[in-house]
Order: C-alpha cells, then structure tokens, then sequence
C-alpha cells in the first residue's frame, strides 16, 4: 500500500474504514496525514462522521403490542412442553 | 416459574441470562425480548418484502431461540447467536417470498462513491484533487427535527444490503466480523456496503442542508 496518499478521490473511499480503524496502521497513517493538509477531505471526513452520528440516533419502533402478546404467549406454551 | 420474578438485566452476563431462559424464567424472557426485538425488526424488514412478513420472522426467531436454547454454546454472544437465527429465517423468507439478494456471492467492484466530476481530471492542474472543496454543513443544519426524518428516510431508500450492513453497524453496533458472519458476507464486501451506505447518506444529508441535486455516484448495490 502506498505510504503517501496524495489524491483526494482516493482518500474519499478510505474515510469510511478510517473512521471504524479498520484500515492497516499504514495506510491509516498515511490517510490522517493528507487529512491533515486537505481542507476538502477533512470537511468530507467530518460530514461522514456526523452522517454516522446521526444513523446513530435513530431509535427503533416499539414492538407492536399484539405481537408482544403473542411472543409472551408462545413463552409460556414452550416453559409449558 | 413467577411472573414476578426479578426484571433480568439484558447487560447481566449471558451466562446468567441463559441459565434463567433454560430455567422458562419469565421476566428474563421479557427482558430480552423488549430489548432486542425491535432491533430485530428492522433488520428483518431490510430481508423480506413485508411488515407483516417481517413480524412473522421475529415470531419465528423467538420461538426457534426457545427451542434451541438448550443447545447454545457460548461461542458467541446470545444477542449475536439470537440475530443469526433471525437472519437465517429471513433470508428463508425471502427465498420463498422470491425476493432473495444474492449475499455471499455478492459480487461489488470499485465504483466510486463520491461524483468522479467532483475531483480535477487527467489534464488539469491537480488530477484526483477536488475541483471545489465540499461545502461544510453549518453545526445549527443538523440540530433542526426534521434531520433524523431525512436520515431515517435515506435510510429507507437504500439498497437492501446496504440498509442491512448499516442497520447492524451503525445502528444495532455489532462489529465488522460479527456483521459479516450474521449476513453471510466476506468481511471486505461487509466493508464495501457500510462504506457505500454512509457515503449515500451523506450526499442525501448533504442535499438536504445546502439543496444540492444528489450526486450521480450511487448506482451500486
């Protein structure tokens, strides 16, 4: 892997893993350098981030009551066998 | 067995949790399955085409955890092994719902996921560089309510395995192996469609707060 990431359009495709440390200390390395020197993938790096933020709010319904009910229900016929 | 007994702590350790299922504790049962099904819910429904099919599946898993509990080894977390037999039975869904995606043959290239006209051309001054930096979103943008009915939105709109990569990683937090195992993905293709998934939500984000047409990269699954 290269150990100077100087173009932008691939560094986009690497924020992603760099965000999770999911890429090799090299090449993690060499993206938190160009990060560094590049107003533009340092904006696109923080709008990636506060996306993931924001997916990370999103709550789940409830389940549906009924539903419930009936799981409960198939609970106590399965304790029941 | 009592209706009454202890509330269980769905962050006790499995070892606990699992003796009380074994055990038909009742309040144990509850516990997880108020935790956990939602979550369940809505992986399903990014696997079948139904509410109600999804419904039926989180049903299904249940009752399959009931009777194979006695059989769990431990080898992973219960929550893990709990939405692999959820998993299991949607992907069993979809097949005979016919609308099974292919998943372990999946086959993803390296388009990419940022608008190629975003970045200089072979010819100009800095090739692979932007032509113009992305706009950054003011901090106020993503405090207003209606955000997260965007987000929830694009969330919606995104390709099946890419609403199933997020949903587990981002929303549910289970890890990149974990993700992969439960969805029957190589770990790199599991990668992809997190990364295309995120980079799909950021160009709606990104639409929503300056109002920008959506960028034309994003065909992909």
């Amino acid at each position: 892997m290269p150990n100077e990431l100087s173009e932008c359009a691939d560094v986009v495709e690497l924020v992603s893993a760099y965000l999770d440390g999911e890429l090799a200390a090299p090449v993690a390395d060499a993206v938190g350098a160009h990060l560094a020197r590049c107003p533009g993938c340092t904006t696109y790096f923080a709008q990636v981030r506060s996306t993931v933020e924001q997916v990370r709010t999103l709550e789940a319904d409830d389940l549906p009551a009924s539903l419930r009910d009936d799981l409960m229900e198939a609970f106590r016929s399965e304790v029941r066998r | 067995m009592s209706a009454h007994a202890a509330r269980a702590d769905v962050r006790e350790p499995d070892s606990e949790l699992v003796t009380r299922l074994r055990s038909g504790d009742e309040a144990a049962f509850a516990s997880v399955l108020d935790a956990w099904s939602a979550g369940m819910l809505r992986l399903a429904r990014t696997i079948v085409s139904t509410e109600a099919s999804a419904a039926e599946v989180v049903q299904e898993t249940w009752v399959s955890v009931l009777r194979a509990i006695d059989g769990f080894q431990g080898r992973s977390s219960l929550r893990t092994w709990v939405y692999r037999i959820l998993v299991n039975a949607a992907k069993r869904r979809a097949v005979q719902e016919q609308r099974a995606v292919p998943w372990s043959s999946l086959q993803l290239g390296d388009e990419p996921t940022v608008d190629p006209d975003a970045f200089q051309a072979a010819g100009e001054p800095w090739p692979g560089h932007w032509r113009t930096f992305p706009e950054e979103w003011p901090e106020e943008a993503l405090l207003a309510s209606e955000v997260r009915d965007v987000v929830a939105d694009a969330v919606r709109r995104l390709p099946p395995q890419q609403r199933a990569v997020l949903t587990l990683r981002d929303i549910e937090g289970f890890t990149g192996p974990e993700a992969a195992a439960m969805l029957d993905l190589t770990e790199g293709n599991q990668r992809v469609l997190l990364h295309r998934a995120r980079a799909r939500l950021r160009v709606d984000l990104d639409e929503h707060v300056h109002g920008h047409a959506p960028s034309k990269a994003g065909g992909q699954p």
